[in-house]
């Protein structure tokens, strides 16, 4: 069984540090092709940077029922982050810049970036407090008066690089803190299921591009692949704070700690209920901690992979974490590895006869 | 000249709260104790070193005061596993979310460093008049991402959380970090004190390492009493220009130290080290500070029967954020600069600080 060791932890924090704003995933295109060479048949680059991955299964014909063929199963995971562009030149090291991606204003003054593919060191600084009144601290510190400063002399920075956080990966015992958690953490389980496919389906494996833009990469990787179903593999919020007049809070949409997620409903995707039946069922087999997120927003690629062709039978699974499009998000090891198990179990138990006419 | 970069970065990834600077001031004085005939901590905690001068006994002596406390945060609550804060010093809470922070903790698990993170919870969960407007500190909190039983047992109300951000040198011989603030200064005095192995002086030179400037100038004013010198004169960062701060109180970056002047600084020394810096040609900027300078120099100045304070500053954009960037230049010319000033120091300069009328 594929589990998650030093081996994958060490991949993690590669993938994390790296940086690979939405159209622009080079950094983790690369790392992914490295670490799939000598465990796939066929990898392809397609022409919007996806890695598209097919594992043809082996397991015994005989098992199916006749006339039948073994499932082609689409595994994503996206490799694209929130982040910054650089799109206009001040002078003497300064930038504007501008946002990619879902992140809220409050988050970005006073971080440390890293821009361009040479990973140039800056900052996003604010003024000092001292220079401010009350009066202006009372608002948000607006976007366009926030710079990079790479320093003076600007260095090898030019206009269109992007920058992300430059936070580096750390681990405390059962915690993880590090940027882009969403979706590195999927990224890796993906990774794990590639090079443990289970022989009872045909794996094809999208690592997507462009998800924090709407899901642009996914689109087209469902069109190629054209699957039975897809199984999407991302991280989700965990709002699970205390409400600050110390009511129960009772939108967190899933909470740390208590497992993988499986996703029923969210605002691009209704999930294939036998979908979430198949891989609810196969968590209580395997006595795999798991949680429904709560019904309500957001989305993943899943929301483009249902859609494609004539539709396809999808579902998210995801791996609870904190703070996500932020410098630092928080998840922990055992939501990750619960997540992979779970996934593996799923998968070594779909049979063609899931996707029967009847859905009751 | 030696590089003072690594030393610069070995003292930016200490904790030193004021009040609980014994992390910066080891730091220190592992680096003082070959500059200094003797060193020693003040009753508040400063590290006071002293390099005798060679003139005839009793001598003259100048003190030279870098404080090395750093803002930061303090834990007042624990819900549910997420850390409840203030401040420590002036923060602005808008830097604060996502910012990388460590918790020097002392419950029950002794005493050690936790990582984690300044966060700003989901709107639901907060006032709804706040919507997309800052979120005040009293509504942040740490998170460490253990488990709530954890953290109850490992954290204490009372303990200090310090910014983690790593140093990190930018383009044009600029560093980037949290508490150059004042660190920045205390590397400048560390040249100085390099400077003047070289350099015979007249005059005694206490260098000060001080203790919670930020909470009100309190260690510097101890010291000062019980060192009692001649002269004084405070070293500390001044706001350089930048995104977000261009106004009449700024300098420019990487164009030299500034020299402070307004009623805190005697005249008299401000002259002297302007025509210094001038026959030295090294570059400078000035700074006019009408009323208090906000810096050990202010407290200094009325200790006792009151003292001759000069205020020597350092550009620094982004002050008191976690990403604060200063030039390596203006830290060396500023220790240089204290240098020549305290070699030229004979010792009738005392006759010297009069009052041009």
């Amino acid at each position: 069984m594929p589990t998650i060791g030093n081996a994958q932890l060490r991949l993690l924090e590669k993938l994390c540090n790296a940086c690979s704003v939405s159209g622009d995933e080079g950094e983790v295109r690369r790392i992914v092709l490295e670490e799939l060479k000598g465990h796939a048949g066929d990898v392809r680059v397609d022409s919007l940077g996806n890695v598209l991955v097919t594992r043809t299964g082996s397991g015994p014909t005989t098992s199916l029922r006749a006339g039948k063929k073994r499932l082609k199963v689409m595994v994503s995971a996206h490799m694209d982050e929130v982040g910054l562009m650089l799109v206009a030149d001040d002078g003497d090291g300064l930038f504007r810049f501008e946002i990619v991606g879902g992140i809220d204003l409050r988050q970005l003054p006073g971080k440390a970036v890293l821009v361009g593919k040479d990973h140039l060191p800056g900052v996003i600084g604010a003024c000092p407090i001292h220079l401010t009144t009350a009066e202006e601290r009372k608002k948000i510190i607006p976007l366009d008066t926030l710079r990079i400063d790479i320093g003076p002399g600007g260095g090898k920075a030019k206009l269109g690089d992007r920058a992300t956080f430059a936070t580096r990966f750390q681990r405390n015992g059962p915690v993880i803190i590090a940027k882009a958690l969403d979706d590195r953490l999927g990224v890796v389980v993906l990774l794990e299921l590639v090079k443990n496919a289970p022989p009872n389906i045909d794996l094809l494996a999208a690592f997507t591009v462009q998800e924090e833009i709407g899901l642009r990469g996914a689109k087209v990787a469902a069109y190629a692949f054209n699957p039975d179903l897809a199984v999407v593999v991302d991280a989700t919020p965990a709002n699970d704070l205390p409400s600050w007049d110390g009511e129960d809070n009772n939108s967190y949409n899933t909470k740390l700690g208590l497992g993988p997620t499986i996703y029923i409903a969210d605002s691009v995707t209704f999930s294939d209920p036998r979908l979430v039946r198949h891989i609810s069922e196969a968590a209580r087999t395997e006595n795999i901690p798991f949680q429904f997120r709560q019904p309500g927003s957001g989305g993943t690629d899943a929301g483009a992979i249902h859609k494609a062709r004539a539709g396809i039978p999808s579902v998210s699974v995801s791996v609870p974490h904190r703070y996500s499009h932020t410098a630092a998000s928080i998840a922990r090891l055992d939501d990750w590895k619960n997540t992979l198990a779970l996934l593996h179990a799923a998968l070594r138990g779909l049979t063609p006869e899931l996707l029967t006419p009847d859905r009751a | 000249m030696t590089d003072i970069t690594p030393f610069l970065k070995e003292l930016l990834t200490a904790p030193g709260l004021s009040g609980y600077e014994d992390p910066a001031a080891e730091i220190i004085s592992a680096k003082w104790k070959p500059l200094v005939h003797e060193i020693s901590r003040g009753r508040l905690g400063s590290l006071h070193g002293l390099q005798p001068g060679v003139g005839k006994s009793p001598r003259p002596s100048v003190l030279v005061a870098a404080h090395m406390d750093a803002i930061g945060l303090m834990i007042t609550g624990c819900t549910d596993g997420f850390l409840r804060l203030t401040q420590v010093g002036g923060v602005d809470p808008r830097v604060l979310p996502g910012t990388l922070v460590t918790v020097y903790a002392t419950g029950a698990g002794g005493r050690q460093p936790i990582p984690g993170v300044v966060v700003q919870p989901q709107s639901h969960l907060l006032p709804p008049d706040i919507g997309t407007g800052p979120v005040p500190l009293e509504y942040l909190f740490m998170d460490t991402g253990l488990p709530a039983r954890s953290v109850a047992d490992l954290v204490q109300v009372g303990d200090v959380v310090s910014y983690a951000q790593p140093p990190v040198e930018l383009s044009g011989e600029t560093i980037s970090g949290h508490t150059l603030d004042n660190r920045a200064s205390v590397a400048a005095l560390t040249v100085c004190l390099e400077e003047l192995q070289f350099r015979p002086h007249v005059w005694d030179v206490w260098a000060a390492a001080t203790t919670q400037e930020e909470i009100g100038m309190i260690g510097v004013t101890g010291s000062t009493f019980e060192l009692h010198p001649t002269i004084a004169i405070a070293v500390d960062v001044t706001f350089a220009k930048g995104p977000g701060a261009n106004n009449w109180q700024t300098s420019p970056l990487g164009k030299g130290p500034t020299l402070c002047m307004g009623p805190n600084i005697h005249p008299a020394l401000h002259k002297a080290m302007n025509d210094l810096a001038d026959k030295l040609e090294i570059p400078y900027g000035l700074e006019y500070s009408p009323r208090h300078t906000g810096t050990d120099g202010a407290a200094m100045q009325v200790v006792a029967e009151g003292i001759p304070t000069l205020v020597v500053g350092i550009p620094l954009r982004y002050m008191h954020t976690p990403v604060e960037v200063v030039a390596i230049k203006d830290i060396q010319r500023a220790g240089r600069l204290l240098a020549e000033f305290i070699a030229g120091l004979t010792a009738d300069f005392v006759e010297k600080i009069t009052w041009d009328d």
